[in-house]
């Protein structure tokens, strides 16, 4: 008798601590209850995430906020995006106002630890470039020297900017501008001579902003590294875990040449490391607390990271470069799925 | 114990609840004490709020306190009263966005009262035109919101002014181009700090004659021109300091190079856009506070003054003008605190005010607690300045009942 009341104590207590587990996964658990991911965005950046004529969110960062609604609640259209400005995204997320954060935003120690936020994986190494107008005769960012720049507040962009200028020993005139609309108003009417953001925004903003693409080029200096991926807050570690190991199924599955054309031909694959992503082996769900087939969904329906890519990147005429899979010589790599 | 001394207990309990009620019947003891339950109330409420901020983000691992004021700010600000540069800190960058609050704030609300003053008054013109075109103004201008009036300001500056090379150059060392107007400046001279102190002391000067002149005209009935001995003061006093310092006239000039100017002193084409914006839209509310002020001085005053003798210009310094401010003041100082605090809509069209700094400020650091808490105690202190000035103001010119 007295034994068993010590056990069922010790039961209740170990109950407890599973509790409080449970509570530190409280992002985790308040998404599958709520039934949507409350994703952040950017407020219209052409192939990162842009709303269409409906208000429906689509691109590159979009695609990984479906497929982690996809992974947890088993529909990649329970996303309810939140476009965000840079200035506002870190408060938003710090909040509770988004759960991830996928807006082509920077991996920055600072942001990875004061601010109180975890920087899941890379899904785009950018790097900070130059766009100017043509007939300004600029080949070089290092003749730069007095020009006024139109540059995004609250960014590494805009932070590179002023230290690439003090390192090459040249003035420059800021103009710092929220609004992307706003911004790409100021360059585009001349009252800046050069617009800096990363490169691949160059090329987004150059192809569907621009009135005359050809009329501006982007120079060939790339000054800064910029990695960008989604991003959670401290204090649930399942959720960051499952935001992370999305991305690397995804990257994985293109480096085992598995499509969301061709997933169910692996099916019966015998290769394990397949087995173990598809969830033909179980365990690889388990271990991050959702059904089996979480990497199989992803693939079939949104597809692995280079269909992602292609769907939304190469339209912008963005090379592949350091995102290529690093067995063709790019920056790409998941880690193992075991 | 007898029963008499019970009946005497009894009667003394009655006595202390009768006190008690009787107490509570004070108007002012009841006063005090829903007081101190507000004032308790609100204290726990900020204390839960604080307690509640502070273990968030103890939890989220969000670093707190003032320190990052200290660190390198490494963004870069185009438009500063004060030497600044990425390598400054935090807390230089902050003051660099607070003067220029400061700045536009207070020429906002000067050509504010200026333009509102005229618009009021035209309003109540008897030429139907510009009666018409005045109440036209304060319809639009207050009826349309202020960030879209800024938005259209600044992109009507950028898009219809020509670029550096094209620059227009209405005076010489004068350039007007979607940069900003460039101006020459003198070039730095001991000599202007001595003229500083001489318009100092001249002012003092102006004063103490005035308040002299006054106590004369008081005693006497004599009168003095105040006004001329003024600005000789004023404006005098500075120039013969400039004669001494031996006349330097050598001018900082904007030279194009390269991209764009150098030299010479620059105003940017968003502090035009953001003072633009304020001025107008500010101006239509004060036209209509003017315009009411005038209104409330019955017209049977004007036809009084008029019959004791008295001029049309005098009539309206001494007759209408301090009963019309008297209506006049109060609302227009909201007016001035509100352009005060929709300055912070700079952030909008890209002017560095404090705001605008702030924002990239929490946004690298994190620190959006301090930052707000920065901006409200500023805006509390800015808001308190003029609310205060603007009350000795109105005390001075409300009505002395002898």
């Amino acid at each position: 008798m007295q034994l068993k009341q010590i056990l069922a104590a010790g039961a209740a207590i170990a109950a407890l601590g599973v509790g409080s587990a449970a509570m530190a996964g409280e992002t985790l658990d308040a998404t599958i209850e709520r039934g949507t991911l409350l994703c952040g965005v950017n407020t219209g950046l052409a192939g990162f995430g842009t709303p269409d004529s409906e208000g429906v969110y689509s691109g590159f960062d979009v695609d990984f906020c479906r497929a982690v609604a996809l992974v947890i609640l088993d529909d990649a259209d329970a996303v309810e995006y939140t476009p965000l400005t840079s200035q506002q995204r870190f408060t938003a997320l710090q909040a509770g106002e988004v759960d991830v954060l996928s807006r082509n935003t920077t991996w920055t120690l600072t942001r990875d630890t004061a601010l109180g936020l975890n920087f899941t994986a890379v899904t785009y190494y950018d790097g900070q470039g130059f766009m100017v107008p043509a007939d300004l005769g600029v080949t070089s960012a290092l003749e730069l020297d007095g020009a006024t720049v139109c540059v995004q507040p609250g960014t590494t962009t805009e932070l590179n900017l002023a230290d690439f200028f003090r390192a090459n020993d040249m003035t420059f005139e800021p103009v710092v501008i929220e609004g992307l609309d706003q911004v790409n108003d100021a360059y585009f009417s001349g009252r800046c001579d050069v617009y800096t953001t990363d490169s691949s925004g160059l090329a987004a903003i150059r192809n569907s902003v621009a009135p005359v693409p050809e009329d501006h080029v982007i120079l060939p200096e790339i000054i800064s590294k910029e990695p960008l991926g989604p991003v959670v807050r401290h204090g649930d570690d399942e959720f960051f875990d499952i935001v992370k190991w999305t991305v690397f199924a995804m990257v994985q599955a293109e480096e085992l040449g598995i499509t969301s054309e061709n997933v169910d031909e692996f099916m019966d694959s015998t290769n394990p490391v397949v087995q173990r992503l598809l969830g033909t082996t179980p365990g690889m769900g388990e271990a991050l607390g959702v059904r089996e087939s979480w990497a199989y969904d992803v693939i079939a329906q949104i597809g692995n990271y280079g269909e992602v890519y292609d769907r939304h990147l190469t339209p912008l005429g963005l090379q592949r470069g350091l995102n290529a899979l690093w067995t063709d010589g790019g920056l790409m790599y998941a880690m193992p799925l075991r | 114990m007898s029963v008499n001394d019970s009946r005497v207990d009894s009667k003394a309990g009655f006595g202390d609840a009768d006190r008690l009620i009787d107490l509570w019947n004070k108007p002012q003891v009841r006063a005090l004490a829903y007081q101190i339950l507000v004032v308790g109330g609100v204290v726990l409420l900020l204390a839960y709020l604080a307690g509640n901020v502070i273990e968030n983000r103890e939890a989220r691992g969000i670093a707190g306190g003032f320190g990052f004021l200290e660190r390198e700010a490494g963004f870069a600000i185009n438009d500063t009263l004060i030497p600044y540069s990425p390598s400054d800190t935090y807390g230089t960058a902050f003051l660099v966005g607070v003067l220029n609050t400061l700045r536009v704030a207070l020429l906002g609300i000067v050509l504010a009262t200026v333009l509102g003053t005229i618009i009021g008054i035209a309003r109540l013109s008897s030429n139907f035109l510009v009666a018409t075109l005045s109440s036209w103004y304060v319809e639009v201008t207050r009826n349309v919101p202020l960030l879209l009036q800024l938005f259209i300001w600044a992109s009507v500056l950028r898009t219809s002014m020509p670029s550096p090379r094209q620059a227009f150059e209405p005076l010489p060392g004068v350039f007007i181009s979607n940069r900003g107007v460039k101006l020459p400046v003198p070039e730095a001279h001991p000599v202007w700090d001595w003229m500083l102190l001489a318009a100092a002391i001249g002012i003092l000067a102006a004063w103490i004659f005035s308040r002299w002149a006054k106590k004369q005209q008081d005693a006497t009935g004599k009168q003095y021109p105040t006004f001329w001995v003024g600005l000789g003061c004023i404006a005098g006093l500075p120039f013969l300091t400039w004669l001494v310092g031996g006349a330097p006239t050598q001018l900082d000039m904007p030279e194009l190079r390269g991209f764009n100017f150098r030299g010479g002193l620059t105003m940017t084409p968003e502090f035009f856009a953001l003072l633009l914006g304020l001025t107008i839209y500010t101006a239509g509310f004060i036209a209509e506070i003017v315009r009411s002020g005038i209104l409330a001085v019955s017209y049977g005053q004007t036809e009084a003054a008029a019959s004791l003798g008295l001029r049309r210009g005098l009539v309206l310094r001494l007759v209408v003008l301090p009963q019309a401010l008297r209506v006049i003041i109060p609302p227009t100082t909201s007016q001035y605190l509100n352009l005060t605090k929709n300055s912070s809509l700079a952030v909008g069209i890209g002017y560095f005010d404090m705001v605008n700094v702030g924002n990239t400020t929490m946004n690298q650091t994190g620190q959006a607690v301090e930052a707000i808490a920065m901006f409200m105690a500023v805006y509390l202190t800015i808001s308190l300045t003029i609310s205060l000035l603007m009350n000795w103001y109105n005390r001075q010119i409300a009505l002395v009942e002898r």
